[in-house]
């Protein structure tokens, strides 16, 4: 799933929070001892519903708030009492914040004329970038003049100029419709492998987190549920929050009879992981790991289901299967119906629904 | 209904406008006294430019009016500029006290002046009533109208620019000068004329902090009222009614601009 390029890179940390706390007005706790280490040149995301703590996380170290305990280090530097305009870090923020009475060369252009730079470098630095994220037609131009696109590599641009060592990303894509979005993230993608900087990316989209992160964490009511590979936190969920908030999830309970065997409403099932007899657990399952047929194939786990409900979303068939009292939901991938072992189901027919071993996690118990 | 409500606004300026065009129309009329009409003439606009007396007053009206802007324009807006900004203790009460001045009875406020002015006076000797002291008392009034101005227009600013600015290497004073200043611009000029306009026709307050040798046109309007009210004072009033109007129209104009 990894290609090479999207291995995580070694070396020290960028960013590194240890025990970090940040409460407001005294009774609204938005970061609850939080600390993670976020690797030089990776792309990081934080995801999770709003209100979980990661644009206070985010915003602490842009330097706009300050957190009430622990420990903020950027580049190795400890960032206690320093200000925005002195970290070696930039923002992209959510609604871009482009200076509207400054054309777009201006806006790209004002870091580093805060810097003092020659004019001259200004220039060849600014147009460089310009022509980086593809708007250099549109430097005469007002940010009231530019789409909602064009807006946001203004910004993109605005902040890489000044070469951060960490950008931070807060929801950059948020205000922007699906098409462009899947473009532009495959753009920022490129341009975090071309320029090599570290970014720290804080979205509500899951989808968007697994595609871009080399690492994430999934963040809730200002803790870390889970942090890892985005394919970990995918095949691995450790809490159910995690399992569902990454995609859909089958939640199945259960009490252990043996070290891999758990009784559960579907009937006994085999699983991978060591548990202990008598405890009980809350296993889950992704929709595309079950596997239907209409005759028994054999293998474990396999338990009796109806086909109630169809969901046909073009590339998959969504099937909510009523299997005794619990509902499943399996995905079954569109293949060609000519294909060997592909098919498809009617409402109301039974099928054999096989819940793998090696795909039944322990996220609770 | 609708012919109703247009007779009704139109009862509404008559009451609010008549009085005033009354004072235009008798600084132009020929007659020494009274109301009756004798005829257009210019005459008495040119007996005031060559009043000697009264370009003093135009004068003394103009450096209180240009000092006392410029000073309340600063503080005001650097007022409002910290009440945007910063997270404070006593952040509230100073916004209530900003109001104050606003609704005081401006007669309160030039007792209080004029008593405050003798105090100081007789600790230290300095304050003797006179310009200065008119401009201090304009300004106390002045500010807390920029100040409002200012702060209806910060109010409508992203507050996200500020920390862009910060995020890209700009400190408090590089943050105001090239992202907010400029975005409040058209606001600080709005709040410049309004308080240029208040201080311009002020009679109240520059009555009770006035001293011998600094009268202002509202001053001298006042006192030959007392004499007889001639033509002369009529264009007189036209005149500071202009000026005043100008600037209350060019700051709704510079309100309005993005």
């Amino acid at each position: 799933m990894a290609t090479e390029s999207r291995k995580p890179p070694e070396g020290p940390p960028a960013v590194e929070l240890k025990n970090v706390r940040k409460v407001f007005d005294s009774e609204t706790v938005a970061l609850d001892g939080v600390s993670l280490a976020v690797r030089e040149g990776e792309f990081f995301s934080l995801l999770g519903p709003s209100g979980c703590g990661k644009t206070t996380l985010l915003r602490i170290l842009g330097g706009f708030e300050v957190p009430d305990a622990g420990e903020v280090r950027i580049a190795g530097q400890d960032m206690k009492d320093v200000p925005p305009f002195h970290r070696p870090v930039n923002t992209v923020f959510q609604n871009y914040a482009l200076f509207p009475h400054m054309n777009v060369f201006d806006n790209v252009a004002f870091g580093l004329r805060m810097k003092r730079l020659p004019e001259a470098q200004v220039r060849r630095r600014v147009e460089a970038m310009l022509e980086l994220v593809q708007i250099a037609d549109l430097a005469r131009r007002r940010p009231h003049e530019l789409s909602g696109g064009q807006k946001q590599r203004v910004a993109l641009a605005r902040a890489l100029v000044n070469e951060p060592k960490v950008l931070l990303l807060d929801e950059p894509l948020g205000a922007l419709d699906l098409k462009l979005r899947k473009e532009l993230q495959i753009e920022l993608m490129r341009l975090q492998m071309e320029l090599k900087i570290t970014f720290v990316y804080v979205t509500h989209d899951q989808e968007e987190a697994l595609v871009m992160s080399d690492r994430m964490a999934v963040m809730r009511d200002g803790r870390i549920e889970q942090i890892g590979l985005p394919e970990e936190l995918y095949e691995r969920p450790r809490t159910p929050f995690v399992a569902r908030f990454l995609g859909t999830s089958n939640l199945i309970e259960g009490r252990a009879l043996e070290p891999h065997a758990i009784e559960t409403p579907l009937g006994p099932l085999r699983v991978v992981a060591e548990l202990t007899p008598g405890r009980d657990y809350l296993l889950s399952i992704r929709p595309e790991k079950l596997r239907l047929s209409r005759a028994p194939s054999g293998g474990p786990n396999e338990v009796r289901a109806r086909v109630r409900d169809i969901v046909y979303t073009g590339a998959e068939n969504q099937y909510i299967l009523s299997a005794g009292e619990l509902e499943l939901i399996a995905y079954t991938l569109n293949a060609d119906i000519s294909e060997p072992g592909y098919e498809e189901y009617d409402y109301g027919e039974e099928v054999f629904v096989r819940l793998p071993p090696e795909n039944l996690v322990v996220v609770g118990g | 209904m609708r012919l109703l409500l247009r007779i009704h606004t139109l009862l509404v300026l008559l009451f609010l406008y008549l009085p005033i065009a009354v004072i235009v129309v008798l600084s132009f009329n020929q007659s020494r006294f009274g109301v009756q009409w004798r005829g257009f003439t210019t005459a008495w606009y040119e007996k005031l430019f060559n009043n000697p007396r009264i370009a003093l007053y135009a004068e003394n009206t103009l450096v209180v009016a240009v000092v006392s802007t410029l000073i309340a324009t600063v503080l005001g807006t650097l007022l409002a500029v910290g009440l945007y900004r910063y997270r404070f203790r006593g952040k509230g009460l100073l916004r209530f006290l900003l109001y104050v001045p606003v609704v005081i009875p401006d007669i309160v406020m030039g007792v209080a002046l004029l008593l405050f002015f003798a105090w100081v006076r007789e600790a230290t000797g300095f304050f003797r009533l006179s310009l200065f002291t008119i401009i201090l008392g304009h300004v106390t009034f002045q500010l807390a109208y920029v100040a409002l101005v200012v702060k209806s227009r910060l109010a409508s600013l992203d507050p996200a620019l500020e920390e862009a600015a910060a995020d890209l290497g700009a400190g408090g004073f590089a943050t105001f000068r090239y992202v907010t200043l400029p975005l409040i611009w058209p606001g600080v000029l709005a709040g410049a004329l309004l308080a240029f306009s208040l201080s311009l026709d002020d009679f109240v307050i520059t009555f009770f902090t006035a001293g011998p040798g600094s009268t202002t046109l509202p001053l001298y309007i006042f006192g030959s009222v007392k004499r007889g009210v001639t033509p002369e004072i009529h264009a007189l009033s036209s005149i500071l009614i202009a000026a005043s109007m100008a600037g209350v129209l060019l700051g709704r104009a510079l309100l309005r601009r993005r």
